[in-house]
């Protein structure tokens, strides 16, 4: 076919899901040109499947995107039917946001907002080529034949390439929600040396309101006071809907088993590896078999739709089986399925070739971002495109890339994970992937990244200055709580006791008595009258850090151990092969993945301390030799 | 650096004079928690370049007689402050020793840790460099070996166990955690609670324990090998003083290992008498040659078995391969029966060839003798069995430690998101054997035990 050749940009960017928006908006915001493909524009910010934001450890990722000027916590605050805070109780570290979503109304903000971002083309086009020149990527090529230049080219295909899709024994080449696939691409990949494997999710079915009956099922609501996800939200917001709960009986799980046959993967159709974390029902109930029931979250799709979501239900049971399981359930018996459950399988990359600010190592100017990556979900794909349009925008301008380390925040360990270990199977966030998680806590996002992102370009003065503000005040509070004594007084010992803890024999600080697990910061209020007026947040955090002050501490001081080592930096040249003293599994797994610095290589499987030592000699020796 | 390390320096073979080696910023505080001056001396104001004389005790009791070397940065072998302490040899109190001294918060040397930093402090020539990092990958594979040995123990098995209850605590506190809606059982404080101070009570009971096992009993990891019928049950009962093998004229008799500690002069053995290598057809008979195949790998000694009646055929030529190079004397044993065997060839493969009757015990001073030069000839590095010994010791201490601030925090009344942090740090401090991640195991355990997702 003949080129055509329709302009240049600095950046292009590939889909237009949850990462891709994101890849582009940083992009366009940092200045640079840039044009964003979509199959189509009606799936722009699509939630194909929950329509859902934030959750455990994911609600991290969503305030630190916030944090770092993204878009997504502004998006899920203005669309938001629902909103709960998890795990209240269990500790600041895992307090999590989740709130359900309009479907429609976040497509339609997120639509308008890149349609209304200046210096950002969006296009309805498939990519099926990327132009490669010298091992660096100079443009991407339409499937009508036009070519776009481009400096930086971002590949967030989510579940597009070489899609499939299986429900019982059908299967048919597929995008979700019956979207055009993106069939060709992926040769394109290989072709340039990338390796690609097959992976594979699964949705439940979308099922009529008006068949669902209510009075049968638990009702959820969400929370009284609503924290939003913007650290920028100042507005109050409101829950809008009800979620329920249904759970599956013996008779559900009956029916499964005597159909299971007839499961594509139980029938080993599917090759592609699924998500441990997001089973099917067929694989809770293979897999769990003494389990009498299993949960399922009964959720709206949006104000302007009857379709619900059954959270907990996804399958790839054939279509009778899954009317009949769906009726087994208790207010559910009438059930009219408007969309059916599905399983896609996609291709995606090896992340390991991809370097900690998403570059892709072989090809120059290639970033990969979102489920092509290896990970699983909105949040986890919105961060890494938020930080792949970072990259490729602040290397266009000649500048020095961002790497989040693992210490800064849960987007660092996502992405660390993904190319320093890679993935057996769709990576999803988890609270217990963090090894910092005391200080990498949501309510502290804004302190750990809003510093970073004001000073890329994202973060505009006013909120940066209302971060310094608010640090300033949390800061005066905790000295103001070192200094002021109270006595043993009965006004005091009997506000301890009434708390459950020990009254006091001599004076004490009022910071002491806060670090007491049983004494909030609001309870001392009566005894502490000279206390200022100050923002909730600001409450939250002079609370969290004299509470946990001596984990703090000690996770701060395993941050300063790791940090020497993400300080050492290894050249781009070494050649690992030939390095004296190396074991072989050591040499080829340097090699192959380049880890940027020590502490990158050090968390390599494989690599041994030993191997650290003759890393860390090697740089010596080269360092003298240098002078 | 910041941490202090220690480490026996010296080879840990036979008598004289051993010394630990400690080097970091903390040497001089842990050396005065240690060892006492007969002059009453303050050992951390004391100058570089000085020695002193005194007593290492622990807790009140002494352990043995010292004299203190001291070195201040720069000038010394690492550049670091360094301390050495010179006692009386001997495996058992070099290792005493080493555990006070890692008791007062030093960290164990890693392999070639020393050399390292001698390095890193620029103490050392680009050549001699070159050769650290050659030393440090060959200690590592010894201490490879040495660890794959320790994980037959009954010490890898029971911190394995403690582990392995900890995990279970961690991942039900990640699924409570990370899968909120889930129905995942509540988690109780008091279940909590009892499963901690199991794990306390467990760790503490192994740490008391830790000396007076026979267990843990050091010494040179010898294998007996050889073809079937030979003679090592014979052997390894000679030196054993009992009929612990059975001897029977059946080959394939041995079809398993067989462990016994023996003395032997001033070298404390530690041998398994093996199956015999063959091919066979008979299962068990295979697990046990596969058994021998990995104690021979593994061994730090070995004692190679050959007929003296019978001509060298083509398992004993492959037996000669595997241990050329290798610290090991040759047994030719039944030299009551004529002589079939070209001892030439096998003096030439191995330098250590001893003739003897093992049935009756004639050549037995012979293979004393060969046995010394073998282990003299400093090929043998016994410091990673012991090493890893001791290194089990400290993760257990860690442990402990992480336990009790788990148990302490959750009593105190703390989130258990604070909880957790403690007891992911006893999962990694028992899981330092394997190198595996905290993390990742509870990950893993979580997806094993737990039906969650959307």
């Amino acid at each position: 076919m003949e080129t055509l050749h329709m302009g240049d940009y600095d950046v292009a960017v590939i889909g237009a899901g949850h990462a891709g928006v994101e890849a582009a908006l940083a992009a366009a915001r940092l200045g640079c040109s840039t044009v964003l493909f979509t199959i189509s524009l009606d799936f722009i910010a699509n939630m194909p499947c929950n329509p859902s934001i934030g959750g455990t450890a994911k609600g991290h990722l969503v305030r630190e995107i916030d944090a770092l000027g993204g878009q997504m916590g502004l998006a899920a605050d203005a669309t938001f039917l629902q909103s709960r805070m998890l795990n209240r109780g269990k500790g600041p570290a895992v307090h999590s946001l989740r709130v359900q979503s309009d479907r429609v109304a976040y497509h339609t903000y997120m639509k308008q907002v890149v349609e209304s971002q200046p210096g950002l083309e969006v296009k309805q086009a498939e990519i099926v080529d990327i132009v490669v020149q010298d091992h660096r990527v100079t443009g991407v090529v339409t499937k009508l034949g036009a070519v776009y230049g481009c400096k930086k080219a971002i590949i967030a295909s989510g579940t597009f390439l070489n899609a499939v899709v299986y429900v019982g024994d059908s299967a048919y080449r597929s995008g979700p929600d019956e979207s055009r696939g993106a069939d060709e691409l992926s040769a394109a990949l290989v072709r340039e040396g990338l390796v690609l494997r097959r992976f594979k999710t699964g949705t439940p079915a979308r099922v009529h309101r008006r068949s669902i009956d209510f009075s049968k099922l638990e009702p959820q609501d969400g929370d009284e006071q609503v924290v939003p996800f913007s650290f920028a939200c100042q507005r109050q917001l409101k829950n809008q809907v009800r979620c329920y709960v249904a759970y599956t009986n013996e008779r559900t799980h009956q029916l499964i088993r005597e159909n299971i046959h007839r499961s594509p993967l139980y029938g080993g159709k599917i090759e592609g590896i699924g998500p441990r974390y997001c089973p099917s029902i067929e694989d809770k109930v293979m897999r769990f078999a003494d389990k009498p029931r299993h949960q399922i979250f009964v959720e709206p799709c949006g104000l302007s739709t009857d379709e619900y979501y059954l959270q907990g239900m996804s399958s790839s049971l054939p279509v009778d089986v899954q009317l009949q399981m769906y009726r087994t359930i208790e207010g559910f018996e009438h059930i009219e399925i408007m969309r059916h459950a599905y399983a896609i399988e996609y291709d995606c990359v090896d992340p390991t070739q991809l370097d900690p600010t998403l570059a892709c190592k072989q090809i120059e100017g290639l970033y990969g971002a979102g489920q092509f990556n290896g990970s699983s979900g909105y949040e986890e794909a919105a961060a890494q495109g938020l930080v792949a349009g970072i990259n490729a925008a602040l290397t266009v301008k000649g500048k020095e890339p961002l790497v989040l380390d693992r210490s800064s925040s849960y987007i660092g360990t996502l992405i660390d994970d993904l190319v320093t270990k890679g993935v057996s199977d769709p990576y999803r966030m988890m609270t217990s992937r963090s090894e910092y998680r005391l200080i990498l806590r949501q309510d502290n996002a804004d302190s750990r990244l809003t510093p970073i992102g004001h000073e890329i370009g994202l973060i505009s003065e006013e909120r940066y200055a209302a971060l310094r503000e608010k640090e300033r005040m949390i800061a005066q509070e905790i000295a103001r709580l070192a200094a002021v004594s109270v006595g043993p007084t009965s006004a005091v010992n009997s506000l301890l006791e009434e708390l459950g803890t020990v009254p006091l024999t001599s004076g004490a600080k009022l910071a002491d008595l806060l670090r007491r697990p049983q004494v909030c910061y609001n309870a001392l209020a009566p005894i502490d009258p000279q206390r200022p007026p100050l923002p909730a947040a600001v409450r939250e955090q002079v609370e969290i850090t004299l509470k946990y002050e001596g984990y703090i501490r000690r996770q701060k001081q395993q941050v300063e151990q790791m940090q020497k080592l993400e300080k050492k930096l290894l050249p781009p040249d070494i050649d690992y092969t030939q390095m004296a003293g190396l074991r072989l599994e050591a040499r080829e797994k340097l090699q192959r993945i380049r880890p940027l610095n020590v502490g990158q290589a050090s968390r390599i499987s494989g690599v041994s301390p030993a191997d650290i030592s003759v890393l860390l000699i090697w740089m010596s020796q080269r360092a003298q030799g240098g002078e | 650096m910041d941490t202090t390390i220690a480490a026996i320096a010296t080879p840990l073979a036979m008598g004289g004079v051993g010394m630990i080696r400690i080097s970091g910023p903390e040497s001089y505080e842990i050396a005065g928690k240690v060892f006492s001056p007969v002059s009453g001396k303050d050992v951390r104001q004391q100058k570089g370049y000085t020695a002193l004389f005194g007593h290492i005790h622990d807790r009140g009791r002494t352990v043995d007689e010292a004299v203190a070397l001291f070195f201040r940065a720069p000038h010394s072998y690492t550049g670091e402050d360094v301390v050495e302490l010179s006692c009386h040899g001997g495996v058992a109190v070099l290792r005493e020793v080493l555990r006070c001294v890692l008791d007062a918060g030093a960290v164990m040397a890693g392999p070639g840790e020393f050399s390292k930093r001698a390095v890193l402090g620029g103490k050392m020539t680009l050549t001699q460099a070159e050769g650290v990092m050659e030393l440090i990958s060959a200690k590592t594979r010894q201490g490879a070996a040495a660890a794959l040995s320790a994980m037959d123990g009954r010490l890898y098995r029971t911190t394995s166990a403690i582990k392995q209850s900890l995990l279970e605590v961690a991942a039900q506190m990640a699924a409570y955690v990370d899968y909120p809606d889930e129905d995942i059982p509540d988690l109780e404080g008091q279940v909590l609670g009892k499963t901690l101070a199991l794990a306390e009570d467990r760790l503490a009971a192994l740490l008391d324990s830790f000396d007076t096992g026979k267990m843990l009993q050091q010494g040179i990891e010898t294998a007996i090998v050889g073809r079937p019928n030979v003679g090592k049950s014979t052997l390894m009962n000679l030196l054993a003083g009992c009929d612990k093998s059975i001897v029977t004229q059946i080959p394939g008799t041995t079809r398993d290992v067989v462990e016994e500690v023996v003395e032997l002069g001033e070298v404390v053995l530690r041998l398994a008498d093996t199956a015999g290598l063959r091919e066979t057809d008979d299962p068990v008979e295979r697990i046990g040659v596969e058994r021998s195949v990995q104690k021979l790998d593994r061994a730090a000694l070995i004692l190679a078995l050959f007929d003296y009646s019978t001509p060298l055929a083509g398992e004993d030529w492959e037996l000669l391969e595997k241990i050329a190079g290798r610290p090991a004397v040759v047994v030719v044993n039944k030299t009551d029966l004529p002589c079939a065997i070209d001892l030439d060839e096998l003096r030439e493969k191995v330098p250590q060839v001893v003739l003897m009757q093992a049935s009756s015990g004639q050549g037995l001073e012979e293979l004393q003798q060969a046995i010394y030069t073998a282990t003299a000839l400093g090929h043998l590095d016994m410091d990673s069995g012991v090493l890893v010994g001791e290194r089990q010791r400290q993760s257990a201490v860690q442990a402990l430690a992480a336990v009790r601030g788990a148990r302490q925090a959750l009593q105190m009344g703390m989130t258990y998101d604070a909880v957790a942090v403690d007891i992911d740090a006893a999962v990694e401090a028992l899981s330092e054997l394997t190198g595996e991640s905290a993390s990742q195991q509870v990950i893993d355990t979580v997806f094993a035990n737990f039906c969650v997702g959307k």
